[in-house]
């Protein structure tokens, strides 16, 4: 039951148009730096494309997916009109007016600071006060997912919350939560220096507040990706999912153990001692535990499908699966980026291996095969499977569709396997250009040309994909029926208190987050003699 | 499929399951016991202390002060090596240590974030204005090392490269014999 589909299609047109033009400035970004682009006379040109790059692809575009998708799950999951579309609007245009606010100063290359800020590097206060305003505007987002889920709750007591409202309830508290560590450092360290009220700023606090953030986004990115893999793929496919209660398990693990982790992106600092940093790194190894559940029960639910269609065999069931549908192509392009993203990821959250590639072209590359590839393809896929139940047209081009899943699938091995091998090589991270005539960076300029050459293969995926979300606002109209979701193999009638709500888990993440981000914030907040003169870009 | 049989494939669905979970939860305690093994047993870990210092004052007084930057020969034999990045620079730009001599290197920032990361090694650390940073290193090979900033700091980030001389060993003690802090800058 979709009856607000022009706030989903509001959300989804504004969140693809964002990353269209993210994505060409990626683009851009790896052909100048390539041996192939000729050197840039201002490299601030770089920097600024990279700020904008950024701020679009990790706060705004994955925001509006997750949005959008939130308030489709909400209505067609519950079979409930969504309670609360004046604020959704809210909203939505706070959104807006956020981004641009924040764009305005990049492009004037007043706030040329990257999207991860670092201090004390100081922009333009309004670059700040925007990226604020995004925050704020999916807040409201927040409280209407739990609004929601208790009016649906009182209509019906004690009956189990449908697992993708369920998951997504889970992410918008994650991330509700995760993003009260960039708005701390936000409200309390940027926006006063930037807005001339201070003049000094501690670093060191400001990147501990900034790992709060920074990696538990990462799994709010994830959310709609996930739950994509547990409700729709089974579905679309013609399967079940295995286990209703592991995948709720699944999130659950997700909800607690992603934001006290986040300090393993300060391995390599002086501010945190070895302590924390090891706490950190173990609790990292506790959230790949959700995705190899994930991963199990996943491909457990395929096989599914796959033997329901007559496959046989040990992995003879494997050729019986409907590849010629672009959600079983997505997924498995999906599960392969993950599966190298996530062996990657393994090495970064190690404590020892850490070192060989912290802050290289690694690091890059990796979040780029994650979130680019694993995440976004199913971005993708979230939004080939609901346009016709949005727009009440009919998808049509469905081998466009699949050659366009197919390049970006290509551009991002092309990508980001190159960018992988420069990084152990050494190739830092964020610079402008390289002088590939030293004959110590020579070798690498082979590497970063075919990155190049995938970026070039990226954009063109990603303008089919717009265009075919285009072209389907003008195909014949067609009734797509109700929108729905995977059902397990063995639905049971009730699911346990604990599997059905969220209270006890949030409870447990607002703990956990405390215990090991506590004490590090009080020692470095209370220590006196740590700020340092504020640095102004564009004042130079 | 009668109840019974149905009953049976739960069971059987939710046993394969806990299997795998408990395969999981063993690759992760794994590796967080591996981690901790390593760090204990070989004492590989980051940055295990937290020192900190004033950027505003490091050109006036303390380890930090020019004359005290590069290389010196510490009389147990082992070698310490300090170093400042600002923008967008390292002092000294170019660093000479010895083979085969355990090295401390101690540096911090005068200005924004930077980094040092020392092409070919793990060497790698943050630098922070307002704390020390501090690596322990070691080189098997002599010859030169590219040391590029690996943090942004801002517009000129993509010229901050830095050099590590690595030489013989009683090179550098002669080289030392003169006293003052050693480094190949202008060499």
């Amino acid at each position: 039951m979709l009856v607000n589909r022009k706030l989903i299609l509001a959300h989804f047109w504004l969140a693809f148009a964002v990353f269209g033009v993210a994505l060409t400035l990626g683009a851009w970004q790896m052909f100048i730096r390539s041996p192939i682009g000729t050197w840039l006379s201002n490299p601030e040109l770089y920097y600024r494309s990279l700020t904008a790059h950024g701020t679009v692809m990790g706060y705004v575009f994955p925001t509006l997916v997750a949005m959008g998708f939130g308030y489709a799950i909400s209505e067609s999951a519950l079979e409930q009109r969504l309670v609360g579309v004046r604020w959704a609007w809210t909203g939505f245009w706070l959104i807006v007016i956020g981004s641009v606010m924040a764009v305005i100063p990049i492009a004037l290359g007043r706030a040329s600071v990257l999207y991860t800020f670092y201090p004390p590097l100081i922009g333009n206060v309004f670059y700040y006060l925007g990226v604020v305003l995004v925050v704020v505007g999916s807040w409201i987002w927040v409280a209407l997912m739990s609004i929601n889920l208790r009016v649906w709750r009182k209509a019906h007591p004690g009956a189990p919350v449908p697992l993708a409202m369920y998951a997504n309830v889970a992410g918008s508290y994650l991330w509700a939560w995760t993003a009260v560590g960039a708005a701390l450092e936000l409200l309390l360290q940027i926006i006063p220096v930037a807005a001339g009220l201070k003049n000094t700023i501690d670093a060191g606090l400001a990147r501990i507040f900034f790992s709060w953030t920074l990696h538990a986004i990462v799994y709010f990115w994830l959310m709609p990706t996930y739950i994509a893999y547990y409700t729709i793929v089974p579905r679309a496919i013609g399967g079940r999912v295995y286990s209703d209660s592991m995948a709720r398990i699944s999130f659950i693990l997700f909800l607690v153990v992603a934001m006290p982790i986040g300090m393993h992106h300060t391995f390599a600092d002086p501010q945190v001692g070895a302590g924390f940093k090891f706490i950190h790194s173990a609790f990292t190894a506790l959230v790949a535990l959700p995705t190899l559940l994930t991963v199990f029960t996943i491909c457990a639910s395929v096989e599914i499908a796959a033997r329901l269609r007559g496959g046989r065999g040990m992995f003879g069931w494997i050729r019986a699966l409907p590849w010629d549908n672009p959600m079983m192509l997505a997924l498995a392009f999906s599960f392969v980026m993950l599966g190298f993203g996530g062996a990657g990821g393994l090495i970064n959250m190690s404590y020892q291996l850490d070192a060989s590639i912290h802050n290289t072209q690694w690091i890059t590359g990796h979040f780029h095969l994650i979130f680019g590839g694993a995440i976004v393809i199913m971005y993708f896929a979230i939004a080939y499977d609901l346009w016709p139940h949005l727009t009440g047209r009919e998808l049509i081009d469905i081998r466009l569709i699949r050659t366009q899943l197919w390049l970006w699938f290509v551009g991002m091995i092309v990508t980001t396997f190159p960018w992988h091998w420069v990084g152990i090589l050494g190739m830092p991270r964020r610079m402008a250009y390289f002088d590939f005539g030293d004959p110590a960076i020579a070798p690498q300029a082979l590497s970063v040309t075919f990155s190049a050459i995938g970026g070039f293969i990226l954009l063109t995926s990603g303008i089919m994909f717009i265009v075919i979300l285009a072209r389907g606002m003008r195909t014949p109209k067609v009734d797509a029926g109700p929108y729905r979701f995977a059902i397990a193999v063995h639905q049971s009638a009730t699911v346990p208190v604990a599997l059905n709500t969220h209270a006890l888990w949030v409870a447990l993440m607002i703990v956990l987050t405390i215990t090991n981000y506590g004490y590090p914030i009080l020692n470095l907040a209370l220590g006196a003699g740590t700020s340092v003169p504020a640095v102004y870009v564009g004042a130079q | 499929m009668s109840s019974e049989q149905a009953h049976r494939s739960v069971e059987v669905a939710a046993r394969v399951e806990r299997r795998w979970a408990t395969i999981a939860v063993i690759i992760v305690v794994g590796m967080a016991l591996l981690a901790a093994f390593a760090g204990i047993h070989r004492a590989t870990m980051p940055q295990p202390r937290v020192e900190t210092t004033d950027p505003s004052r490091i050109h006036l007084s303390g380890e930090f002060v020019e004359s005290n930057l590069g290389s010196v020969l510490e009389a147990n034999g082992n070698v310490t090596v300090r170093a400042i990045g600002q923008q967008y620079s390292f002092t000294p730009a170019c660093i000479v240590v010895p083979a085969d001599t355990p090295i401390t290197l101690r540096a911090t920032s005068a200005d924004v974030v930077h980094g040092i990361l020392i092409q070919g090694t793990n060497v790698n650390t943050m630098l922070v204005p307002g704390y020390i940073s501090e690596q322990l290193m070691r080189f098997t090979k002599t010859g030169d090392y590219l040391m590029p900033c690996q943090e942004f700091c801002s517009f000129g980030h993509e010229g901050m490269w830095g050099k590590v001389r690595v030489i013989d060993k009683t090179d550098f003690a002669n080289r030392a014999k003169a006293g003052g802090r050693l480094s190949c800058v202008g060499q």
